[in-house]
């Protein structure tokens, strides 16, 4: 049941990551593999927050958003000047950037060391120490975080967003400083991947920099191909199957020394068949 | 059809629609004025010191032959491109170049010669684009329709995409889009309206249609310029016609006038 807990959790903070870069994606149509990079400032914000400042949970997941918020507004504001695959690149750039701050600042991240003894959420005088209790608040995050998608996709908001993935200009024409809503979306997609890297950090009880590398950013970005672009349940189904994925490999009796490359091996394999038959992703409503 | 007649109340002659030619607005008056406008490409000049007025009111054919300048003449009124030099005046507000993201603003809408659609969104969110919420904040707030269902179904019904309208625009034949790009100008309620190109590459059906469409905005006193090679449209539907020549004015009046000048016929009608 434990086993099943943490997959379950897993799943739930992977869920917020892959919803969050799916309204960047998806529906803004600005392929980013900077998510990392944010999911990893929010962990660590978590981490050295709790374990350094003394601070709670809740208020280093605060702390993680302003932070992501300030780097995402400046980062942004560069990237609205690309398209298509420029974006990409300067986002993987920006990853990259992350990354090797988080390696080799080791006076704040310990570096490659990483930060351990990450606190459990507390509410007033309860804290989440089960495994139950913290997988039942990731889904209260997971089902908010879900609901806001579909409430930016119904709005006015994300028929801009889904118009200037297409046809920026022609978006301009009808009348929407789409440099304004490229900005804003980046903004909001990085402060709540940054709520995702808090859960990670306090689930996980320890970081390193490893775990926020631009492979994560590709990974989440697999999940949301698979899944399907722009869509919230695309997003979660992606998530659900790039997460259990391992497991269920572990069971087909694989040679451990192999079992690694394997896995990556499928997960190349999986993009490349849906690319080629259904390119817009299991539940996707939009193709690249 | 009769419903579109019931909408626009247009008048219909023996020899096919045809426009009625006192719409309710005065005229007299010009709503854009273009002076000394120039625009170069690469050292060549697709508009050479353009002075010329609009109407306002008026129905306007703007003719020339293809590298004219017409559509470069439009793409800079509508703040696609922006002149090298020059002078435009909207409503008596004077400026050296249009912003494409004011065109709101400015009231004016348009279609493209290329029929430009955001073709993996619906037919109705194709529509709703240039009208909804189009501050940042208050767009987030937005998720319902409502405000603009009665000018959305309207538009669908005049459009004929009524059983279309949760179909993407990429699953559209090329006369529907075309229908399309219409319904998103007609959804704006500007007060000036360009059509580059309306009827290119339509079925005759269709093109009544857009006849019906356009003589609706004339008798709702709107501007309308419209890019066409096709003559006989231009005399049915326009009363004002723009001749353009290697970025120059060559000719302006009423079309019949227009289309007997010498030049005009030498240069664009070959004969």
């Amino acid at each position: 049941m434990e086993y099943l807990i943490n997959l379950a959790i897993l799943f739930g903070i992977y869920s917020m990551l892959a919803l969050s870069l799916n309204m960047l994606i998806g529906m803004g149509g600005l392929v980013s593999l900077a998510q990392a990079a944010f999911y990893g400032i929010g962990a660590y914000a978590t981490a050295i927050g709790m374990t350094s400042l003394g601070l709670g949970f809740f208020t280093t997941i605060i702390l993680g958003i302003v932070v992501n918020a300030i780097l995402a507004f400046v980062v942004g504001k560069i990237l609205a000047r690309f398209q298509g695959d420029y974006y990409a690149i300067v986002s993987a750039g920006l990853s990259i950037i992350v990354f090797s701050i988080l390696q080799n600042w080791k006076s704040v991240t310990h570096g490659p060391l990483g930060i351990f003894g990450i606190g459990k959420p507390e509410i007033g005088s309860y804290t989440f120490y089960s495994n139950t209790a913290f997988l039942g608040l990731v889904m209260v995050f997971t089902v908010a975080f879900y609901m806001l998608y579909q409430w930016i996709n119904k709005s006015s908001f994300g028929r801009v967003l889904k118009a200037l993935r297409e046809d920026e200009h022609l978006t301009h024409v009808m009348g929407y400083k789409t440099k304004q809503y490229k900005s804003v979306i980046f903004v909001l997609s990085a402060a709540l991947s940054g709520i995702a890297g808090a859960f990670f950090a306090s689930y996980i009880a320890f970081i390193d920099p490893s775990s926020f590398q631009l492979k994560e950013g590709i990974f989440l970005f697999t999940i949301i191909i698979v899944g399907g672009l722009s869509s919230a349940i695309g997003s979660v189904v992606g998530a659900l199957i790039l997460i259990s994925l391992p497991e269920v490999l572990r069971f087909v009796g694989l040679p451990y020394e192999t079992a690694a490359q394997l896995q990556q091996m499928i997960y190349g394999a999986m993009l490349l068949l849906m690319m080629i038959f259904k390119p817009q992703g299991l539940f996707g409503k939009y193709r690249m | 059809m009769k419903k579109i007649k019931d909408i626009f109340k247009f008048k219909k002659q023996s020899a096919g629609l045809v426009c009625d030619v006192n719409p309710p607005s005065a005229y007299g008056s010009d709503i854009i004025t273009v002076k000394n406008l120039t625009k170069q490409f690469m050292g060549i000049k697709a508009i050479d010191d353009l002075t010329v007025n609009f109407p306002q009111a008026k129905t306007i054919g703007l003719i020339g032959a293809n590298g004219s300048g017409k559509t470069t003449l439009v793409n800079i009124l509508t703040g696609m491109l922006f002149p090298d030099s020059g002078e435009i005046t909207v409503r008596d507000k004077k400026r050296t170049h249009i912003k494409s993201s004011e065109l709101r603003k400015y009231r004016i809408a348009r279609t493209f010669q290329d029929g430009r659609l955001i073709e993996q969104m619906s037919v109705i969110d194709n529509l709703l684009l240039p009208v909804a919420e189009n501050n940042l904040i208050e767009s987030l707030k937005e998720v319902s329709t409502k405000d603009y269902q009665d000018r959305l179904e309207k538009v669908l019904e005049i459009t004929s995409l009524t059983e279309h309208k949760n179909k993407n625009a990429e699953e559209l034949s090329y006369g529907l889009r075309k229908l399309l790009e219409i319904g998103r100008v007609l959804m704006q309620d500007a007060d000036i309206y360009f059509f580059d190109e309306p009827f290119s590459g339509l079925f005759p059906e269709i093109v009544e249609q857009v006849c019906e469409i356009i003589c609706g905005l004339q008798s709702q006193g709107k501007t309308i310029v419209i890019i066409e090679h096709n003559m006989s449209l231009i005399k049915r539907l326009c009363n004002y016609t723009i001749v353009l020549n290697h970025g120059k004015l060559l000719a302006e009046g009423i079309p019949e006038e227009v289309l007997q000048n010498k030049a005009v016929r030498e240069s664009y009608l070959g004969i």
